[in-house]
């Protein structure tokens, strides 16, 4: 019988400013076991950082048990630090410290001092590979560094359970995989781990799984179990004759199928229980389509459980005028990038960046987290002067108009810039006063976004009390009301639970239906694959370019012949690394 | 043009609408308002009521006892402390329970009435030496009189005070057009100072360059609602000036308005500045305070500025402060007119077109790089 490192029943907690009725967490049971990672997994407030946070003794709960390391959080907290190592999201080092300066004052701070200090320093130096970097600030290293310099001050002191709250974020897929295999190994050597993430890929990867949703524990168990559930429902459509996109409106609204997504050429399709293949009727609108039964992912199981994705149906579709970019613009070089290069000092985030963009296509920019992905978005959209080079939106040069130039293009960042503590309705007449809107055109529009977005019973509601999914509505809803052709995203749906970013997808895909062209910055794998088209950037320079397809063929060998985006990804960048090497080592 | 103008009309009606949006922001704008206005007029007074003395009779003559019943009777001074040794008389100053202390020598009635001249000890507490001081005069008064009392004639020459534009010397007339001053200071800063802040912390600044508002007219968006919002309020503060505090009002309403208008602009400028080079409200908040502390002292509201070395004087007279400040007094107690403000006014405006240029060029080399 395996010893549990924590064992929580009954556990609810409310916080003062929720209402009544409203939980972050309602009844949540957890088991963690020794020896394995623990993977706690749901959407942005889900709850996972609460449950952390009450495991780690800083929160009382409202109610429940909580036993963790055979102690009470609350009562014996002071003994409980020493046992556990809590890892939080923004993990508190000391950017003006170097690293070891950062570790000794963990040690001081956890009472580690003398030949321990010593002996488990060596180990933890060897064990992350920050030897080489000890003396370098911890401001001056990269995400994944720093989330390996804070699991090293977690880990002073040798603690029996070890609390990770969203370790992946911020961090590129390569050193993501590396703190992964850390991780692993410690639990391999009997710790116990709780892994929180909102990626349910990571996820997918954990020994146990408690999966939350709202406050609620939605499932606990392995992650096979879900998987397996879900066996023989998840089919790829392939070679589809015609507009994938419009396959994959028309199959959602299909009744056997629960979700869909686009992944590069292909529609990946989750069927509901019970039904062994697609509808006919379906199948006839795209002759010659192949299907093929795929290995089924947490992600089909999350989706199927909360009640399926939406069903395909963008009522934004039905009121937006279709656009066009008008005469005299290049329908192939909508918007184009030429040379693009901008250097911070001696530093080059982005170096000679070429690309165009055609009208009507969704063109993302793909790269690890300072790979300088925004700093050339930034720069296509006039947020930031280029050293050299020439940024071109719709044949207007940035650096000369771009006042015009603005005028055509909506942006939404990844923290939805709302104003927080205006309403809905003022957000949007505020957005669309700046775009020149007013009278009677101005109401007309806000009625239609209002009414496409399903946002009219949160008319008067604050923009910052917004369920998430309505406040990526509204800020889309913002950045369309002067019906841009162009749509500039930075990194949309991060943060935001699977089902929402489903259905801001069905809308973009609309929106590209009405003749608009997206250009979207992104970490997240499967949002990469709605595009028609990518951009890798990598250390500043575009190191691959075309549709996610063809980067995953470019990255297949013999290994491996049917790479996912994400191992296309590490691969495409680790040739990079290499080819870097072997240049940097003939000229030396 | 006019679709321009109507694109700043937007960006003024959301700032506005953001000031107005919670109880929180609204009591943001309020409490500093009321807490000044409550507490202002009462805490830096000027006067000297209610101090204490000490008083070390070591003579039991009549003389001495007539002296210290006036000391005793002089409305200044509401308690008096009588201690019997050297030693509790030095206490009562080190524990700050008197504000000066009066030593009668043991010889006074004799001497009095022998016609032989004598000397009283007077001790001032060194660290309240303002309040000190005028305790003192207080008391000189008081010894001067008795003094010509005694000997029977009044002096042949006296100087008689007269204090014109605040005749009983009432502080709060001092005060309260000071405090219009600064009242609209910290509005305005706080205005457009911290606004640009949270926009740029809440990332909704980029949201607005990436639209086709010029660094100019956001500018223009924050400086217009700072300026309205520091108007509001010093009139608010003018009006409870003179109808609940009766100060008089000797010039007029709309050269005040003028001169209130051009001390914001001028701020606005400031305050643009300061969020120009902050990346958060903290920052800003930093910035608003390293700014208005010195502005208060330079502006000659606490110290008068003819005493200052020739460079602190050079900044005063650049600090807008204390151009509002010399209006501000002169339109409520000297009635002062346009051409007596005038000189004050066009420094004001000077002082504008340096910070909101300045300010101007801070935005734009910021969204160059």
């Amino acid at each position: 019988m395996e010893e549990l490192a924590a064992r929580i029943d009954g556990l609810s907690h409310r916080y003062p400013e929720q209402d009544d009725g409203q939980w972050a967490l309602a009844d949540v049971a957890l088991r963690v076991r020794e020896g394995v990672i623990t993977g706690l997994a749901g959407p942005d407030g889900a709850g996972k950082t609460t449950l952390m946070r009450i495991m780690a003794g800083l929160l009382r709960p409202t109610a429940g048990k909580v036993d963790v390391v055979g102690l009470d959080p609350v009562r014996r907290a002071a003994v409980l630090h020493a046992r556990v190592g809590y890892m939080p999201q923004k993990f508190g080092l000391y950017e003006d410290l170097t690293v070891m300066e950062n570790l000794v004052l963990y040690a001081d701070l956890r009472g580690v001092v003398g030949a321990e200090r010593a002996t488990q320093f060596e180990r933890l130096l060897d064990f992350t590979g920050l030897r080489p970097f000890m003396g370098r600030l911890g401001g001056n290293l990269s995400g994944g560094m720093k989330q390996k310099l804070g699991l090293a001050c977690t880990l002073v002191g040798k603690p029996e359970l070890l609390l990770l709250d969203e370790p992946g974020v911020g961090v590129d897929p390569i050193s993501r995989r590396d703190l992964w295999g850390m991780v692993q190994s410690l639990a391999e050597g009997g710790m116990a781990v709780v892994w929180a993430t909102a990626y349910l890929d990571e996820a997918e990867r954990c020994d146990a799984l408690c999966l939350m949703n709202d406050g609620r524990v939605i499932f606990s168990g392995k992650p096979e179990e879900q998987r397996e559930r879900m066996r023989g429902r998840c089919v790829h459509v392939r070679n589809i004759p015609g507009n994938r996109r419009h396959f994959l409106r028309r199959a959602l609204g299909d009744e056997r199928v629960v979700d869909g997504v686009i992944q590069g050429e292909n529609v990946r399709l989750v069927l509901k229980e019970g039904v062994g293949q697609l509808d006919g009727r379906l199948l006839a609108t795209a002759p010659g389509a192949e299907i093929v039964f795929v290995e089924p992912r947490l992600e089909d199981a999350f989706i199927d459980m909360v009640g399926g994705g939406p069903d395909g149906r963008s009522v934004l579709a039905e009121t937006m005028p279709a656009v066009r970019v008008g005469d005299g613009v290049d329908v192939d070089a909508v918007i184009s990038a030429h040379e693009l290069t901008r250097k911070f000092g001696d530093f080059t985030a982005a170096d000679h960046v070429t690309f165009n963009v055609r009208e009507g296509e969704i063109f993302g920019l793909l790269g690890p987290n300072g790979a300088g992905k925004s700093t050339t978005f930034r720069m296509m959209c006039g947020l930031l002067r280029p050293t050299s080079g020439e940024a071109h939106v719709m044949g207007i040069d940035l650096k000369r108009s771009a006042g015009r130039a603005r005028q055509k293009l909506g942006y939404m960042a990844q923290k939805f810039s709302l104003y927080g503590n205006l309403n809905v309705e003022r957000n949007l007449k505020f957005f669309s006063g700046i775009y020149g809107l007013k009278g009677q055109v101005l109401e007309d529009k806000m009625a239609r976004m209002l009414d496409s977005f399903g946002l009219d019973r949160y008319r008067r509601t604050v923009a910052g009390e917004l369920p998430l999914g309505f406040k990526q509505r509204l800020a889309l809803a913002c950045a369309l009301m002067h019906e841009p052709p162009l749509l500039f995203l930075d990194e949309p749906t991060s943060g935001v639970d699977p089902v929402t970013r489903r259905e801001f997808w069905m809308h973009i895909n609309a929106l590209v239906d009405k003749g608009v062209t997206v250009m979207v910055t992104t970490h997240f794998m499967d949002e990469a694959e709605y595009c028609d088209r990518i951009a890798l950037i990598y250390r500043g320079r575009m190191i691959a370019t075309g549709p996610p397809d063809e980067l995953k063929r470019q990255a297949a060998d013999g290994d491996l012949a049917v790479p996912t985006f994400e191992e296309a990804f590490i691969r495409l960048i680790h040739r990079d690394d290499m080819a870097r090497k072997s240049a940097g080592g003939e000229s030396a | 043009m006019i679709a321009v103008w109507n694109r700043i009309v937007a960006l003024i009606v959301k700032e506005l609408q953001q000031l107005f949006a919670t109880k929180t922001s609204i009591r943001m704008l309020l409490m500093p308002l009321l807490l000044q206005l409550a507490v202002f007029p009462f805490a830096t007074t000027l006067e000297v009521k209610e101090a204490s003395i000490a008083i070390l009779n070591e003579d039991s003559g009549a003389e001495a006892v007539e002296l210290i019943q006036r000391y005793h009777a002089a409305s200044a001074f509401s308690d008096v402390l009588y201690v019997t040794d050297a030693a509790s008389l030095r206490d009562a100053l080190d524990g700050q329970r008197a504000l000066l202390a009066i030593r009668v020598p043991p010889d006074f009635s004799k001497k009095v009435l022998a016609g032989t001249p004598v000397a009283i000890q007077a001790l001032i507490d060194g660290r309240r030496s303002n309040a000190a001081q005028i305790a003192f005069s207080y008391i000189r008064q008081v010894t001067n009189d008795y003094v010509g009392e005694r000997i029977g004639f009044s002096a042949p020459a006296s100087l008689v005070v007269r204090n014109v534009y605040n005749p009983n010397l009432d502080y709060k007339w001092f005060v309260l057009p000071s405090l219009v001053a600064i009242i609209a200071t910290v509005s305005c800063l706080l205005v457009t100072a911290m606004s640009l802040a949270r926009e740029r912390e809440e990332g909704t600044y980029d949201q607005l360059l990436v639209t086709p508002l010029t660094p100019a007219y956001i500018m223009l968006g924050k400086a217009v609602p700072g300026i309205l919002v520091s108007m509001t309020q010093s009139s608010i503060i003018a009006s409870a000036a003179v109808f609940v505090y009766g100060v008089p009002f000797t010039g007029a309403v709309w050269l005040l308005l003028t001169a209130t208008f051009a001390y914001s602009l001028a701020l606005s400028g400031v305050g643009l500045l300061i969020s120009s080079f902050s990346t958060s409200q903290q920052q800003a908040f930093m910035g608003m305070f390293s700014y208005m502390v010195p502005s208060v002292i330079l502006s000659g509201y606490l110290a008068p500025v003819e005493n200052m070395p020739a460079f602190l004087r050079f900044l005063s007279a650049v600090n807008p402060l204390t151009h509002f400040i010399s209006m501000a007094k002169g339109i409520f107690l000297k009635s002062y007119g346009f051409s007596a403000v005038a000189p004050d006014l066009l420094a004001l405006l000077a002082i504008s077109s340096v910070t909101l240029l300045t300010a101007g060029m801070a935005f734009r080399w910021q969204t160059r790089t």
